[in-house]
């Protein structure tokens, strides 16, 4: 049995370029956030958030590499999460 | 006794190993929901609260955590190419990288006991009710993450004796996978903490 085969080998420079990648979207979401944007801050800041949240669980948990299960699955995760998100908030919004 | 099986199923690990995270994503995510509910009832009392918090530790723990995550999906690189010694080194870099991020953390609660400022505190009480939730939600979810933290620290630690005792090898290195896979749900989590908490005064 060929384990090699099985598994993608993620090269060092790869991580080495996410993580510099990721550093990088940090500090803009600093910088981002010290300019006045009044309500588009949290928005701002957030979606910096999930762009790194997607780097780390595409290259550092190795998803784009994995089989689609693991793809799935994890979406179907977040499709909950932001379903009982979006429930929740209606129910606050309209009390 | 010769022909023992040692049977080993790695995928069926992986997935369990994911299955748990997605469980762990759920019960932060049903945090950050009573986070931004009361964010959208409070939002002032929320904003002044947030200024307490240090941006720069904040920062300087971010940075740590991400590189801590970089070096063990290397170290994870390096046992899959059978460089044992390497591994080594990058699962113990890990290891120092996390137990900084929990010597900053230390001083960061430690200067709001200073201030006064835990739950339960008197001078805590006296804030109004959108303060008191802020600080009650900052210290539930950053106590949680160092715990998480810790947790990762000890199966770093398992993973760092197996490769001292050559029982993981460049064929045989779920544990390591499994471990990284847990220690980047916690660098996800910390990514989320640190804008809702640090970043958005």
């Amino acid at each position: 049995m060929s384990s090699e085969e099985k598994h993608h080998i993620v090269s060092y420079k790869t991580y080495l370029f996410i993580l510099l990648g990721l550093i990088t979207l940090t500090l803009l979401s600093v910088g981002i956030t010290n300019i006045e944007l009044r309500e588009y801050t949290v928005a701002a800041a957030l979606i910096f958030a999930a762009i790194k949240s997607y780097f780390v669980l595409y290259y550092f948990m190795h998803l784009k590499y994995d089989k689609p299960l693991y793809r799935r699955m994890a979406m179907f995760v977040f499709l909950l999460f932001f379903a009982v998100l979006f429930v929740t908030f209606i129910d606050y919004v309209n009390r | 006794m010769t022909d023992i099986h040692l049977h080993r199923d790695d995928e069926a690990s992986k997935i369990g190993m994911w299955l748990f995270i997605f469980t762990e994503l759920l019960l932060f995510g049903g945090l950050f929901i009573a986070y931004s509910i009361y964010r959208f009832k409070n939002p002032v009392a929320f904003h002044m609260a947030a200024e307490e918090l240090d941006l720069s530790v904040g920062l300087i723990n971010t940075i740590i955590l991400l590189t801590s995550s970089a070096t063990l999906a290397m170290a994870y690189t390096a046992v899959q190419l059978g460089k044992i010694g390497t591994s080594k080194i990058l699962t113990s870099a890990t290891i120092i990288l996390a137990i900084v991020f929990l010597i900053n953390k230390y001083f960061e609660w430690g200067a709001k006991f200073e201030h006064n400022l835990y739950p339960g505190s008197d001078y805590l009480m006296e804030l109004s009710q959108g303060e008191i939730l802020f600080f009650g939600l900052y210290f539930a979810m950053t106590g949680l993450h160092a715990l998480h933290i810790i947790i990762g620290l000890i199966l770093m630690f398992v993973v760092l004796s197996r490769l001292q005792n050559k029982t993981m090898t460049s064929d045989n290195n779920q544990l390591l996978e499994n471990s990284g896979l847990y220690w980047h749900l916690v660098d996800i989590i910390w990514i989320f903490l640190f804008p809702l908490f640090y970043l958005i005064t």
